[in-house]
């Protein structure tokens, strides 16, 4: 009898990449084509949707801002990260656990209650429309998140280590650089792409914290669907865009991803 | 004298983990810290190293005040129970590190360290990372990186107890001789009495955060101060009980007495706690004198070269230890040997009286 076990996992992997695949097809038609008969791939076969982006400033200009903010914000997330995890990891203080969970508790409220806030402290401190100002917003949650998990990766580490280090006469800068830092790439690598992820996703706080000169993509596809009439194909394209950076990151961390998850952190 | 404690101590919260402690340790003697887990063997060896702070008391090296010095200005090494290496050098990295730190010239850390490798056996395993080696090639690199530097103090923190039997024991037989040559004042925690005998030197018994007795090797072994120090010099544990002096006999309860001769001689009539070593109990006659008692067993243990047998011997629960291998049936009634002359006497509080 022959075994259908690969049956159950391909249906859900099917059901898993239909959207992705319905996006990427759409990306390859024209607008009357979409709007048209129904087609399980491209009759019209064209690259005009791609062209139009990568030529059309307003577009790739969105892509530019959008990776802007989340770079900035993944480099500020992780260095501030780096030294609050360690205190958390190896050291006790008053308050430590209850502190550590409050960082948490900064992941629970929506972006959305602190929009109004931002938005009056940055236009007061002209920061308004800068690519600066996403990022510090989004470091609101994504400092926590890289707290989280940076402590997970950190705490594996046996104290022993940093002590032997010591022995062997490092200083702690010189032992946390050229030691510890390389002992936990793997974590690092893990933390900056969800803080990657985190902010690259993130449309509220990025929308109402910009208006043309840091303007993310995603704003930027809302947009469109009031131009000319609806420019699905456009659409579809600056979707798969998108997706892009964020299947290019994690292809480096895939290894890595999985631990992050053991250690029950991500 | 190389390192000297006066009065440390240890507290932590409301908990003392070293109690007040006065300690001399020569230097190019093996000086062996014997104490059960938490006995405090680390913190007495992180205080030394300078990665603790005592809270009371001074440490003094080669007549210095150390004690507030931290550890990078110590100049000493540390090896762990568990293999600590830095994960992302090599083995050549890890053990050139302390060199590379006080930034040694190129050429000599590749001799020193192409040295060391040779001594512990790594030079084929140089260009590797550690989590590439076998558990007794990591402690070894571990231990060729305390060894490459011309460190005062030499902390070795039970640096054996997680490897297999026989590497332990190969290492055990090279370990004096790497580290005696070095001249460097050499501390090494073990919770096995037989590891401290085998090591030779100087040994500090430790219990519950106080050195209970410190001197040569067999020396203490020999002549326990007191019921504490010979309690954790003992593996098998020592057997201990109750004995009760009248006239000139010692008696344990009705079935098991014997004469007050030799050094027992001279203690008054009363009550005294008796320590006997398991291998002074035997099921075979032994050379000298003996007692003959019966006993009934209650668990055998047969490994390659001894016996371990536990007995039921008048009210109390004995071990003995023997060498060959004496196959005896649990629950059997069997003749068991005491060598009364080697016993232990100890007071009320604990000192030793006789011997």
């Amino acid at each position: 009898m022959r075994s259908f076990k690969w049956l159950a996992p391909a249906i859900y992997i099917v059901f898993l990449l239909l959207p992705i695949y319905w996006l990427l097809n759409m990306s390859f038609k024209t607008t009357n084509e979409i709007l048209g008969a129904f087609s399980l791939w491209p009759q019209d076969f064209t690259l005009a949707n791609y062209r139009k982006i990568f030529t059309d400033s307003t577009w790739y200009g969105g892509y530019l801002n959008s990776l802007a903010y989340v770079a900035v914000n993944t480099v500020i997330s992780v260095a501030a990260a780096l030294p609050a995890a360690y205190a958390f990891s190896r050291y006790h203080f008053l308050g430590d656990k209850h502190l550590f969970f409050w960082l948490l508790t900064n992941r629970m409220a929506p972006p959305a209650v602190f929009a109004l806030p931002f938005f009056q402290l940055y236009s007061a401190l002209h920061l308004f429309d800068t690519h600066i100002a996403v990022a510090l917003a989004h470091c609101l949650f994504n400092i926590p998140l890289a707290v989280w998990i940076l402590e997970g990766f950190m705490s594996g580490v046996p104290k022993e280590l940093d002590e032997t280090a010591y022995v062997d006469g490092y200083s702690f800068p010189r032992f946390f650089v050229k030691i510890f830092i390389p002992t936990i790439t793997a974590g690092i690598g893990v933390t900056a792409f969800f803080c990657f992820m985190f902010s690259w996703v993130e449309l509220l706080l990025a929308k109402n914290l910009t208006s043309v000169a840091a303007k993310p993509i995603a704003a930027t596809m809302t947009r469109t669907a009031s131009t000319a009439g609806y420019e699905l194909g456009l659409l579809a394209a600056a979707g798969v865009l998108t997706i892009v950076p964020g299947a290019f990151v994690i292809y480096f961390v895939r290894h890595y991803i999985a631990k992050g998850f053991s250690l029950g952190r991500v | 004298m190389a390192i000297e404690l006066r009065g440390v101590a240890k507290t932590v919260g409301a908990q003392t983990h070293i109690h007040p402690t006065d300690l001399v340790l020569q230097q190019g003697v093996f000086n062996v810290l014997l104490g059960a887990t938490l006995s405090g063997k680390t913190t007495l060896m992180r205080l030394m190293a300078g990665l603790d702070k005592p809270t009371a008391g001074r440490i003094l090296f080669r007549g210095e005040d150390v004690t507030g010095v931290p550890v990078q200005k110590r100049n000493v090494s540390m090896v762990y129970q568990q293999f600590i290496n830095y994960p992302n050098l090599s083995v050549f990295e890890n053990i050139a590190s302390p060199l590379r730190v006080v930034g040694t010239p190129g050429s000599e850390i590749e001799g020193r360290v192409a040295e060391v490798a040779a001594l512990l056996g790594l030079t084929p395993m140089l260009g590797r990372r550690p989590a590439e080696l076998s558990g007794g090639q990591q402690q070894r690199t571990a231990l060729a990186r305390a060894l490459v530097k011309d460190s005062d103090l030499v902390l070795l923190d039970e640096p054996l107890a997680n490897l297999d039997y026989k590497l332990r024991e190969e290492l055990r037989e090279e370990l004096p001789d790497l580290l005696e040559k070095k001249g460097a004042t050499i501390v090494y925690a073990t919770s096995e009495p037989q590891e401290a005998l085998l090591l030779g030197g100087c040994t500090a018994t430790l219990h519950e955060g106080r050195i209970t007795q410190f001197g040569p090797t067999p020396e203490v072994y020999r002549g326990p101060k007191d019921l504490v120090s010979a309690r954790v010099f003992s593996d098998p544990p020592l057997n201990v009980a109750s004995a009760v002096r009248r006239g000139d006999t010692f008696a344990l309860d009705d079935s098991v007495r014997w004469p007050a001769t030799g050094p027992a001689a001279g203690l008054a009539e009363g009550r005294y706690t008796v320590g006997l070593r398991p291998h002074h109990i035997t099921p075979s006659r032994p050379a000298g004198d003996a007692l003959e008692v019966e006993a009934r067993v209650l668990v055998a243990e047969l490994s390659g070269s001894e016996s371990i047998v536990h007995v039921r011997i008048g009210g109390h629960t004995w071990i003995s230890q023997s060498h060959g291998i004496h196959p005896v049936a649990a629950g059997a009634n069997e003749p068991m040997y005491l060598q009364t002359g080697r016993f232990f006497y100890f007071g009320e509080d604990g000192a030793l009286l006789a011997p």
